[in-house]
């Protein structure tokens, strides 16, 4: 028992470690931060006013409603993005700095290691997309009166638990392609984007499409969050969004933890992990 | 140094322990369709045995093995055959245990640049399950005792000289008090002052520390002035292992380069057209 005690306190030690040190880095390249954060702000305005863009031209919508459910697509797409780039960069800065067998030699388990990164880039995520709404919201005249933050809250942190597990299937792709690993995750992200109704409502996919967007937890989430803020919605009347995230939770996490095992024997048996740059 | 980092194994077992040791990469050739992968040994059978609180050197040239020797033992790679104990524990069934009882310090000192040395450090120090508070006064007594100045440890590595960096990688191995040390060309392209420094710290640590030494390297004059036992790399085999002086006046040399070139029948300065390994 006070064995099991003493490596859960090693662990949660160095799960701090890998917090600590993102938390310096970001610090050390926070201009770089404050210029992607512009990048992130231009690239969700100039999503946002497509609202405005189509009222101008004549069409029939309803303004705040379609403007806020851009906003929160676009919101939810970047602290997706921030998420999945934290843990598929985990390796790729590694490798970059060159400190990749460094921290792979050390008795810090793969699990702590994935989790850790995973807690910093949630945690990072939602400080980062929360000052994006706040900075977005002045330059629109958005009516909100029944926006219900808590339940969007909730459903956001069930759905970053799948977040993670997908960030970390993309993470063992720079392990294991050290050339074209983050290319590829790129495209993996790219594919959630389609599917996930993160501007439209998935009815407006193809069947097959469709059927895709099923096991996407952005789809939940995105739905939850708008019918949240929109519409309102209590806790109780999103129950429909929460459980298959639950569900996909359950099964990205270990599957996530899984698939980075794989490709790090796989690394380690053909040398991929002395590659640096 | 910190003492919370694992118990001292006994004294009974060999520090490193390994028979038949062999590992084989696959190199491709050519390109497109028409690639292929062929099998590039690094280890042919490796038998060596160190006993605790020995200093044993490793020459060869490049691509001899030393260094996949070294990432084994580090358990960076998974091997082809053979057996690896550290003081008792499997290399590769335990690598965790493995973990807490090793360190290992390489030819680049290898550190996020933009952070600090404090800083790289302290993240690096979480991992071996050490916390701020035992950490917050280790790590200058540390960087003290590896001379390195305090009054530039909050500078970013990138501002520090190479020879300042290895300071704080062999300061970054000891923090984590390892009973066996893996060196791999520790000194390479440090001027001649900082590599006594250097040479001198290790004598210290295996004094003061009792730490067992595994070390690599190209500096022959290195491996007589630290080493108890000189072994001999050559494409992946160990062919000799014994003191310094048996090993000349085995071959009947005056000087270890002249025993090296008996044994091997290559210059020590040749470099083989080999991968690197």
């Amino acid at each position: 028992m006070r064995g099991a005690a003493a490596s859960l306190r090693l662990e949660l030690v160095g799960l701090s470690g890998i917090v600590e040190r993102n938390a310096y880095i970001i610090r050390r390249y926070i201009w770089w931060e404050l210029a992607f954060f512009v990048w992130t702000l231009a690239n969700t305005l100039t999503i946002v006013y497509i609202a405005k863009g189509f009222e101008a031209a004549g069409y029939k919508i309803d303004v705040n409603e379609a403007t806020t459910a851009l906003l929160i697509g676009a919101l939810i797409w970047s602290y997706l993005g921030m998420v999945f780039e934290l843990l598929i960069e985990m390796v790729q800065w590694e490798r970059w700095e060159g400190t990749i067998e460094y921290t792979f030699m050390a008795p810090l388990s793969r699990p702590m290691h994935l989790v850790g990164t995973g807690v910093f880039a949630v945690i990072y995520g939602l400080v980062r997309t929360a000052i994006l709404w706040v900075v977005v919201k002045l330059f629109f005249d958005l009516q909100l009166p029944h926006a219900n933050y808590g339940a969007a809250l909730v459903i956001l942190a069930v759905a970053s638990v799948s977040f993670i597990g997908i960030g970390m299937m993309t993470a063992v792709l720079p392990l294991i392609s050290p050339e074209k690993g983050v290319q590829l995750g790129f495209i993996a992200q790219g594919v959630l984007l389609v599917i996930s109704g993160v501007y439209y409502p998935v009815d407006v996919l193809p069947g097959w499409m469709q059927a895709l967007s099923v096991i996407s937890p952005a789809t939940y989430a995105l739905r939850g969050i708008r019918a949240a803020i929109i519409g309102g919605a209590p806790l109780a009347d999103l129950w429909g969004d929460i459980w298959p995230l639950i569900v996909i939770g359950i099964v990205a996490i270990p599957l996530g933890l899984w698939i980075f095992r794989r490709g790090e024997r796989y690394a380690k048996r053909h040398g991929k992990l002395k590659r640096s740059g | 140094m910190s003492q919370h980092v694992h118990s001292h194994p006994p004294l009974s077992v060999p520090a490193v322990d390994v028979h038949g040791l062999r590992k084989t990469f696959l190199r491709k050739q050519g390109s497109g369709w028409r690639a292929r992968k062929r099998p590039v040994p690094a280890l042919h059978g490796v038998d060596l045995r160190i006993e605790r609180g020995e200093c044993v050197a490793i020459l060869g040239q490049n691509g001899s093995g030393k260094s996949t020797l070294v990432r084994l033992l580090s358990t960076l790679l998974l091997h082809d055959g053979g057996t690896a104990h550290v003081f008792g524990h499997d290399v590769f069934r335990e690598p965790r245990e493995v973990q807490r009882l090793v360190n290992r310090v390489s030819v680049e000192a290898s550190f996020f640049k933009r952070l600090s040395s404090v800083e790289n450090l302290s993240y690096a120090s979480r991992f071996y399950g050490l916390t701020h508070a035992e950490t917050k006064n280790t790590i200058p007594e540390v960087l003290r005792k590896v001379g390195f100045p305090l009054d530039r440890a909050n500078e970013s590595m990138e501002d520090l000289s190479r020879g300042m960096q290895q300071k704080v990688a062999l300061a970054r191995a000891l923090l984590t008090s390892p009973v066996l040390l893996l060196l791999d060309e520790p000194t390479t392209g440090l001027d001649p002052r900082s590599k006594l420094e250097v040479q001198d710290f290790i004598r210290e640590v295996r004094r003061i520390h009792d730490a067992t030494i595994l070390l690599c390297t190209h500096d022959l004059d290195e491996a007589e002035a630290l080493a108890d036992r000189v072994g001999i790399l050559d494409q992946g085999r160990l062919i000799d292992l014994a003191p310094a002086d048996d090993l000349k006046a085995r071959y009947g040399a005056s000087t270890l380069e002249e025993a090296f070139f008996a044994a091997t029948g290559k210059s020590f300065e040749d470099e083989p057209a080999g991968d690197e390994s």
